[in-house]
């Protein structure tokens, strides 16, 4: 197994259920492309004005917004507290999130449909007991600079003041982030188990496939 | 052993079991619309792979589309990129496209059952939450992101694991003017956002099968706002006699048979569930959301909350801050600018009947700078309008638009502006939901439709028996 980790200074989002629309909202979603959601991830909270996709003014930032202070402002690793992503299924929220620059989410809990489009995209989604969480958060809002190293290979998680936390993660999700696996041509493998399911679904439900 | 219902679609779908937890479950139906579905034929594209199969597809403009002056085409250039894509695609590959030149374009959640493509027993996906609508029909049905919309596209099928089994008894007799809505915002309050997380909601109980199935599609809608991606319903006579005549039903060389495999489609007796909890329907009264989640939900006859019994007070705080509201005040002094009726949620001809029912003789309030009526479909607005309810709304200051999701998210031209409060009988009263700074407040038809008239929340129930 290739190993992966990732390095870098945490962006606390001090709340629960931080909702899909919140990380990206439905103005952007028009986009018919995968990429440049980035500006707009937590657009509302973080600038004073509106925009849309099409425009190109300068925007004005909300200072007083995590994104926007230092150090957080060049973050990669997102800590949040229950219930992370939750509403819409829109995947530009796990899109708007990567396109930022940000490679690891770490929450108390994660929504169901968030969970799967991260796993898709692989974003590794990391979740710490509520304790923990307060910790990271509390200490990242008073330091100059917080820094976590995350190792995947090894399930663990170092703090700066060295203590070391470790997470699970289920097999296939780590499989999928280190390896980058093609989802589409993984199930393709079982393309004549598909067709043998289909078949047999034509005889005993043959309303579904061929109505007349 | 027994099953659950969910146990028996999932098994009745399941390929193969992988050595991670997961199966490979088929689907049988998807629903795709302009939003979610054009990075998802972009992949297919780039890979150069092919749709498994085109006819499980149904397609429709809904997100992006205006609901006035149709004639004059999509004037925002952004979003009729959007919706030419979604033409272009289906043209491409085939697939069946509602598009607002056709009289049965609508919500994805709204036509699906009305044309009869949704039926018990199949698993259904789209690339929105709120599919879990159709779980009223007893079919499995989640929403799903792009990735997800184009595994399905290219395979069929999706590699999931299992979700728990969670059952909502709901006994007793809902109070007159009293919906379904009401039921289901006042589980949210009681559950939370995530109290369904990482499961699959049946509701049973003597409520429940009183429900009409338009009015059981409310529930299912707003399982995903509990958490759980799919809200399910047995199999019933009501199902039944909803089904009938519907477009694409089976044919009647087939139709015996899949109704006796619909009739399976019900818990076993005696089942056990991993996780019960039961309501009593006689304890609900109209409800009002007050802050920017589902969960933060009340009675119209009572006042906000002095703390937040499920959210932290930093978060209870920053919340009435958006809501420009104070702790305890009374809900029917809140006073209202706009009201939208409308969404997946609440645009079924029922809904339109019971604020149209409300409405009657009235007028809105000059206190409300906006009230909007968007049917669910082409075919409801036609129906709502053979029952001469157009001429009802209209003649009380409503606008009655063309289908589409519309103010629910706000994407078109119907949205809020900062700062105005808006009685909506969509889901979700998220900040910015329905526009940037906007304040929503969800709540039923006849709910939307007093707020309406009297320019504040009233409760219904107290309102029809002045009127």
């Amino acid at each position: 197994m290739k190993s992966k980790s990732y390095n870098g200074q945490v962006i606390p989002i001090n709340r629960d259920n931080v909702d899909t629309d919140l990380i990206i909202p439905k103005q952007y979603l028009k986009s018919i492309k995968k990429s440049g959601f980035g500006p707009f991830l937590f657009d509302s909270l973080r600038y004073n004005d509106t925009a849309t996709l099409d425009s190109d003014d300068e925007r004005e930032e909300n200072s007083e917004f995590i994104l926007n202070r230092q150090p957080f402002r060049k973050g990669n690793i997102l800590v949040s507290k229950s219930n992370f992503g939750c509403g819409s299924s829109r995947e530009h929220a796990v899109w708007a999130i990567q396109n930022y620059g940000i490679d690891v989410v770490i929450a108390e809990s994660f929504a169901d449909i968030f969970s799967r489009n991260s796993f898709k995209n692989g974003l590794l989604l990391i979740t710490l007991e509520s304790q923990t969480i307060n910790e990271i958060i509390d200490s990242s809002l008073s330091s100059n600079s917080y820094i976590l190293d995350v190792n995947l290979a090894e399930d663990k998680i170092l703090l700066p003041n060295d203590k070391t936390i470790t997470f699970s993660i289920s097999r296939s999700y780590k499989d999928r982030i280190i390896n980058e696996l093609d989802d589409i041509e993984l199930t393709l493998r079982n393309k004549d188990q598909i067709k043998n399911y289909e078949n047999q679904m034509k005889l005993s439900k043959p309303w579904l496939f061929n109505n007349d | 052993m027994k099953q659950t219902l969910y146990d028996k679609i999932w098994n009745d779908h399941c390929i193969l079991d992988n050595d991670d937890h997961s199966s490979l479950i088929y689907i049988d139906r998807h629903l795709i619309h302009e939003v979610t579905s054009p990075q998802a034929f972009d992949g297919l594209d780039i890979k150069k792979r092919d749709i498994w199969n085109k006819k499980s597809i149904m397609a429709t403009t809904d997100h992006n589309v205006p609901t006035i002056n149709r004639d004059q085409g999509i004037t925002d250039p952004v979003s009729k990129i959007q919706i030419e894509a979604l033409r272009e695609n289906c043209k491409k590959h085939n697939i069946e496209l509602y598009d607002l030149d056709n009289l049965k374009q609508g919500i994805v959640h709204v036509i699906g059952p009305e044309l009869g493509m949704t039926q018990p027993g199949m698993t259904i996906v789209c690339g929105d939450s709120h599919t879990s609508t159709h779980g009223a029909l007893a079919s499995l049905s989640f929403g799903i992101g792009t990735s997800d919309v184009e595994h399905v596209l290219a395979t069929q099928c999706l590699n999931l694991t299992k979700e728990k089994n969670f059952n909502i008894e709901v006994n007793g007799v809902l109070h007159p003017y009293i919906t379904s809505k009401d039921l289901i915002l006042y589980i949210i309050g009681s559950i939370g956002t995530s109290g369904g997380t990482g499961y699959t909601i049946e509701y049973t109980g003597e409520t429940i099968s009183d429900l009409s199935i338009e009015s059981r599609m409310t529930i299912c809608n707003m399982t995903i706002e509990a958490g759980a991606k799919s809200g399910l319903m047995a199999f019933d006579e009501k199902t039944h006699d909803y089904l009938k005549d519907r477009e694409f039903l089976p044919s009647s060389k087939h139709y015996d048979n899949a109704l006796k495999y619909w009739e399976t489609l019900i818990s076993d007796s005696g089942v056990t569930f991993d996780r019960k909890e039961q309501f009593n329907a006689n304890d609900i009264q109209p409800q009002v959301t007050w802050g920017t989640s589902p969960e933060m939900v009340t009675s119209v006859d009572e006042c906000i909350p002095s703390s937040d019994l499920i959210n932290n007070e930093e978060e209870y705080i920053d919340t009435l801050a958006y809501m420009g509201l104070e702790p305890k005040t009374e809900i029917k002094s809140i006073d209202l600018d706009k009201i939208f009726i409308g969404s997946c949620t609440n645009s079924r001809i029922e809904d339109l009947r019971q604020a149209a029912e409300v409405v009657e003789g009235e007028k809105v309030s000059s206190k409300i700078k906006q009230a909007i009526i968007v049917p669910g479909s082409g075919l409801v607005k036609a129906q709502a309008e053979r029952e001469g309810l157009d001429k009802i709304f209209m003649k009380a200051g409503f606008e009655w638009r063309d289908p589409g999701c519309s103010m629910c998210l706000g994407m078109n031209d119907d949205f809020l502006e900062p700062y105005e409060r808006c009685a909506s009988t969509s889901n979700r009263n998220f900040q910015g939901r329905q526009g940037d700074k906007g304040r929503t407040h969800l709540v039923s038809p006849g709910m939307a439709a007093v707020a309406a008239i009297k320019g504040h929340f009233y409760n219904v129930k107290d309102f029809m028996n002045e009127k």
